[in-house]
């Protein structure tokens, strides 16, 4: 029977090694991925910032301060204030949060919705594929802003309306990959096999094929984050999107900053910068998750 | 080859009603009818009597197969309806502001294609050296960063730039005239959207280029040219390019398409008094009929650019014979 200094020591090399493991599955990446592993800090810092924002400022993201309407920046405020009086960097701070919730929920909303509309257009073929994929067609021939426009236009702007807006215009993109992938997986042997032993059509596409597909939707998924974090702002910055007094980057951008280029140019360079960053950050780690999982890519 | 073309022609028409009936149901998903949503949306006291007027001036009444089929008849004669907000028909405003959205698509289209097939020569022709970092750097800025926020920048830099200069800041003008009329006055306003648009566009295309010419220079037939002993130069310019610049063709004519969903943005940025200053104000004012007309002409045009993108391709490369 091992004594309790036993156990410990052995908690302790487990412990140790799976933080030598972990260690060293950073190295590699950072070897083998400098520049996706650029792009994943910029997105872990931007996670930080998004969810720590009440603990990183304490200032409110919202308050007016008439007093301080357009300072420039210095010690009281690092990145100046905006035409309201309101600091500038802390409505980046709690712009993330938006941006991160807008990006996140469209990104894995519509893929997820992409992933079981292409593995079931694949598996059930016939007629059911032939209509999905027409009406992917048809979607697929908007381009993504003008699509979310015409929902916005629907809908009403606001948060809500605006995740709904971009992401229904993922979900054909995503499919039409994950379909194409499907199609050859239905025609390995195991899904035969597994329909023989007389599996429900849900178990087969959940438990044998979704899990063979997961490359594709995980390529996707990376994809959209950037996008949709570009798509957000651009609707926003429109006037179309998030609305005041809500800290978004893009809507940050609206209005003020051209109107105060001169005498302000900060409210028109930080929230840009911010948004420039993400996007940059989220691409670089999409492409570091796309070559890693699929090198017949990697030179597009 | 005409057989395709036709072929080709006619399967875009099931897109185009595809694309008719999206843009005809979303707007008619919504709880309640356009009326509605314009008249009392925002909680205030709508008359009752008002709300029928406007179902009636757009048919709303009608059940709703005849309005879908008075929607299609309606391309069917080119009468596309009046706006809801201004009231004027909606094919003059459209025609009003056509020619200064396609002016800088075409604009922003040179820019894109002067910056990325140079950048993604000498990427390719230097892979792996600084100058490929900063290029392929450069592109990958280039998509990350908003084309409404470059838009900004430009404005900022001219600003600055020609108070340092001139001593006097300079805008670009904001009165939009033609480019017969006022070559110079047209350029000066519409070259900064153009770049703003280009900039972005480039980027994809620069990887592409770069990339089908890293593709071709390692093909035998290049190092054939090599073993002769011909000038670098000459074997890019000669025989790579030509293969190369086939995917990048493509590349740029679809994108061409994108741009005008790309102009949206700008427009607004630059004050410009074109289809994408029209779009974004119609969906401000839920003009329902503008928005639902616009959305269908910039599928159009896409569609369109795509079917043309296919006999260009056929044309280039003569190893594609479509039958």
């Amino acid at each position: 029977m091992a004594t309790v200094s036993e156990v410990q020591v052995e908690a302790e090399t487990e412990d140790l090694a799976n933080k030598s493991r972990f260690l060293d599955v950073v190295m590699i990446m950072l070897r083998k991925q400098p520049l996706a592993s650029f792009g994943a800090a910029i997105v872990l810092a931007m996670i930080f910032m998004a969810v720590f924002a009440d603990v990183i400022t304490t200032i409110d993201p919202e308050a007016n301060d008439l007093e301080f309407m357009l300072t420039a920046p210095g010690d009281q405020f690092f990145l100046g204030t905006d035409q309201f009086g309101r600091d500038l960097l802390t409505r980046i701070i709690y712009g993330a949060r938006t941006a991160l919730f807008v990006g996140f929920t469209c990104a894995i909303v519509g893929s997820t919705l992409g992933l079981v509309l292409g593995v079931a257009s694949a598996y059930f073929g016939g007629l059911f594929d032939l209509i999905i994929q027409r009406v992917v067609d048809v979607i697929m021939a908007f381009p993504l802003i003008i699509l979310a426009l015409a929902v916005v236009a629907t809908l009403g702007p606001g948060v809500e309306n605006v995740i709904i807006a971009i992401t229904i215009p993922f979900v054909p993109q995503c499919a039409r990959v994950v379909r194409s992938n499907a199609l050859a997986i239905r025609e390995i042997p195991y899904v035969d096999a597994a329909r023989a032993l007389g599996f429900s059509h849900m178990r087969i596409i959940m438990r044998h094929m979704v899990p063979n597909v997961m490359a594709p939707f995980l390529i996707m998924l990376t994809s959209f984050l950037g996008q949709a974090i570009l798509l957000e702002a651009s609707l926003s910055y429109l006037g179309l999107g998030v609305q005041e007094p809500t800290a978004a980057w893009g809507l940050m951008l609206q209005g003020g900053a051209e109107e105060y280029a001169e005498s302000a140019p900060w409210v028109a360079i930080w929230p840009g910068v911010a948004i420039s960053l993400a996007v940059f950050g989220f691409n670089l780690f999409g492409d570091g998750v796309r070559d890693t999982l699929d090198p017949k890519l990697r030179s597009q | 080859m005409i057989k395709y073309l036709i072929k080709r022609l006619l399967l875009l028409l099931p897109t185009l009603l595809g694309a008719a009936v999206l843009v005809f149901f979303l707007l008619r998903l919504v709880p309640g009818d356009v009326c509605e949503i314009r008249l009392a949306g925002t909680g205030l006291y709508a008359d009752p009597a008002e709300i029928e007027l406007c179902r009636k001036d757009l048919g709303l009444d009608q059940p709703m197969i005849v309005q879908f089929f008075d929607f299609l008849w309606g391309y069917a004669t080119f009468d596309l309806g009046n706006s809801m907000w201004t009231g004027q028909p909606i094919i003059h405003e459209i025609s009003l502001r056509f020619h200064l959205s396609l002016q800088v698509a075409i604009m922003a289209t040179v820019v894109a294609v002067g910056i990325a097939i140079p950048f993604g020569i000498i990427s390719a022709v230097k892979q792996n050296t600084w100058i490929d970092y900063v290029v392929r750097g450069f592109s990958i800025a280039g998509i990350a960063m908003p084309s409404f926020w470059l838009g900004i920048l430009i404005i900022l830099g001219l600003l600055i730039g020609s108070q340092e200069i001139f001593g006097e800041p300079w805008m670009p003008p904001i009165q939009f005239k033609p480019i017969w009329e006022d070559p110079v006055w047209n350029i000066s306003q519409l070259i900064w959207p153009a770049v703003a648009t280009g900039y972005r566009y480039s980027a994809v295309a620069t990887r592409m280029t770069r990339s089908a010419l890293l593709e071709v220079l390692r093909e035998d037939y290049v190092r054939t040219a090599r073993a002769k002993g011909l000038l670098e130069k000459v074997i890019i310019n000669r025989h790579a390019l030509k293969n190369a610049l086939l995917p990048v063709v493509t590349v740029i004519s679809i994108e061409f398409a994108f741009l005008m969903g790309g102009l949206v943005v700008t427009e607004q940025v630059f004050n410009l008094n074109g289809l994408g200053r029209l779009f974004v104000e119609s969906v401000g004012a839920q003009d329902f009929n503008m928005t639902q007309q616009l959305v269908m002409l910039v599928v159009l045009i896409f569609v369109l650019t795509n079917f043309f993108v296919d006999i260009l391709y056929a044309w280039l490369d003569p190893r594609i014979r479509y039958s």
